[in-house]
């Protein structure tokens, strides 16, 4: 478990250094890096690459913005499984949901109780 | 695309450009790669810490915790960013508060709150997608790309 | 009246009879605190909303100006004035409120200048007895119309540059004691094919060159004639390329006597990277620091180069370098009046 932690430490870190780099040197805006990082997210899932990396990484893997494409890949194929390609459409969110409903959940909460500062 | 872009510039403009490349002060690099890695490094652990408490506190497994830990996290970025305190967080670590989850929810909170003074409907709502929007629109559209060709490989090509 | 190419002369020689200028917390912490007429403690400056503070900065410097004038609202009779914010708003608000004729301008963040040039051309002109002008900005108002939210957590490179939440307003006058403006340079708009958002001072560098040079030229007098000349917001960087640039034309510049707004206003430690910005930078600074220095005669001439990055969000996404711009206005205590 605790090996656990350190991996996702190290693996974590290293995608936000990949990040970083991407800002720094490539003077990309942080929209730019993050729709990037996403995409290599769901096309690392298409070469069945990031799930062993979660087993690996743990949160490491799946905190960072790329493990979004990746679950939308996964959604997608677990439906398609059963529906063909109609069913990337429909099974596209299903793991994600979470994050996003929390997001927007959140979002308006946040709306409700909370001022910029500024 | 860089040398693209220096060929429509003038003589006195590429000029110029190299004079103020010399005086500007250049992004502390290193420096940024390794608080990038600390702070992203430490909310992915945290996000560890997180899913264990799922998975030893509630029925759930190490495939279903990702869903609570996510909205966890989120909820976590809600509470920094209403609090002012995850810009300032950000602006030490860069993209170790940006590329995790709760950099996703701390893009939704900010645009969300800042448009309150233009509404409900149009300010928040309009606007709560400003940032983050294009994440999803690429995170979707690669990932029906990838789907569909991998489909379409097992059905037709018998993979 | 015009001398050389782009150069007003102004016979007349208007007062600055009195200045307003308005601070937020942020500017009271800083290194001018002294030099305001009124510090808000809070950002929001009781208000619902951001822009609602921006406007309620610009009326309260345009009411303490007229109240160290001693006059009356009724007796001002042109108000020019801008400020960042989309189809300048807030100032155009705060001039429903004050009342009078109103010009409404925008240079970005050479506005303060702009306004002053302008005024102090009516005024020559006879045009007026008494007028406004001034420029304010509203940090949190301006990052989210420019950047981000502001509780965005986007990291700013040291490039970047703090928007002043600041309003400084000028009451000219034909007659009276003060400071007078003596002459203006109006300048061209120079984009030197820079585009990144987060380094103005970069791009308006040889903007604010290109001015000083231009009134130099057109004066027929050297830089040593000015006990300072005083850049809006170049901030570091900008005022050091514009530093090297003298360097590079031959224009014999003493680096004491050249200064940036945008390096005074901010005491060193306040996360301000490059500098201060905004039209709020250059009028606070000059209608408070910088007059109130002169009033003491530390300085008897000061020309005042307001430098503005003329880009928009759209402009920048669509590609656009940044046009810059900068406005000089020559301001000199002389006892007694031209022609």
């Amino acid at each position: 478990m605790l090996a656990m932690f350190f991996w996702a430490f190290v693996i974590g870190g290293l995608i936000c250094v990949v990040g970083q780099l991407m800002m720094d040197l490539g003077h990309l805006t942080p929209g730019h890096t993050l729709s990037i990082l996403v995409s290599i997210g769901a096309v690392a899932a298409g070469f069945d690459l990031y799930e062993p990396l979660i087993d690996f990484a743990g949160a490491g893997a799946t905190i960072p913005i790329t493990s979004f494409g990746n679950a939308l890949v996964a959604g997608a194929m677990q439906e398609a499984e059963k529906h063909g390609v109609v069913g990337v459409l429909t099974g596209m969110f299903e793991v994600t949901s979470s994050g996003i409903s929390a997001a927007i959940v959140f979002g308006f909460i946040g709306a409700l109780f909370f001022k910029p500062k500024g | 695309m860089a040398d693209n872009e220096k060929k429509m510039l003038t003589p006195v403009q590429q000029e110029y450009q190299a004079l103020q490349k010399q005086v500007e002060v250049k992004r502390p690099v290193l420096r940024n790669c390794v608080n990038a890695f600390l702070v992203g490094g430490l909310i992915c652990a945290i996000g560890q810490a997180v899913q264990y408490f799922f998975i030893f506190f509630f029925d759930f497994t190490e495939q279903t915790a990702g869903n609570p830990t996510a909205g966890t996290m989120i909820f976590i970025a809600m509470i920094l960013t209403g609090a002012g305190v995850y810009d300032r967080i950000a602006q030490f670590a860069g993209a170790g508060s940006a590329v995790p989850l709760t950099g996703f929810g701390n893009a939704v909170i900010s645009a969300a709150i800042e448009h309150r003074t233009e509404g409900f409907v149009l300010g928040v709502g309009g606007n709560m997608f400003k940032l983050a929007g294009s994440v999803i629109l690429f995170g979707v559209f690669s990932a029906f790309i990838v789907a569909t060709i991998k489909t379409l490989l097992t059905q037709w090509g018998g993979l | 009246m015009l001398k050389g190419h782009q150069t007003w002369e102004f016979d007349r020689k208007p007062v600055i009879l009195a200045t307003g200028t308005v601070g937020g917390p942020f500017e009271a912490n800083g290194e001018l605190a002294e030099d305001f007429d009124l510090l808000h403690e809070d950002l929001w400056i009781g208000q619902e909303s951001y822009e609602k503070a921006h406007r309620l900065l610009f009326e309260e410097a345009c009411q303490k100006a007229m109240e160290k004038g001693g006059l009356r609202k009724e007796q001002v009779q042109f108000i020019l004035g801008g400020d960042l914010i989309n189809q300048i708003t807030p100032t155009s608000l705060a001039c429903r409120t004050l009342g009078a004729p109103y010009i409404g301008l925008f240079g970005a963040c050479s506005t303060s200048m702009e306004g002053l040039a302008l005024g102090a051309m009516i005024m020559n002109g006879r045009g007026a007895d008494y007028l406004l002008t001034g420029a304010s900005s509203h940090n949190a108002a301006v990052e989210k119309q420019f950047r981000y939210p502001t509780e965005y957590g986007g990291q700013k490179p040291p490039t970047s540059q703090w928007t002043v939440t600041g309003a400084g307003a000028a009451l000219l006058a034909g007659e009276g004691d003060g400071p007078r403006v003596t002459s203006a340079t109006i300048g061209r708009v120079i984009d030197m094919g820079l585009s990144d958002p987060f380094n103005m001072g970069g791009a308006m560098a040889p903007a604010a060159v290109e001015t000083i040079e231009s009134h130099l030229r057109d004066r027929g007098i050297d830089a040593s004639y000015y006990d300072l000349i005083v850049t809006g917001d170049l901030g570091e960087i900008g005022h050091t390329v514009s530093l090297r640039l003298f360097e590079k034309h031959g224009t014999p510049i003493q680096e004491n006597q050249y200064k940036d707004c945008g390096m005074m206003i901010y005491r060193k430690g306040q996360p301000v990277f490059s500098g201060a910005s905004g039209p709020g930078c250059s009028a606070v600074v000059v209608y408070g620091h910088l007059l109130n220095r002169m009033k003491r005669g530390e300085l008897k001439r000061l020309l005042v180069v307001a430098t503005g990055a003329l880009l928009s969000p759209l402009t920048y996404q669509q590609g656009e370098s940044i046009p810059c711009i900068a406005h000089a206005v020559s301001i000199e205590m002389v006892k007694e009046r031209g022609s």
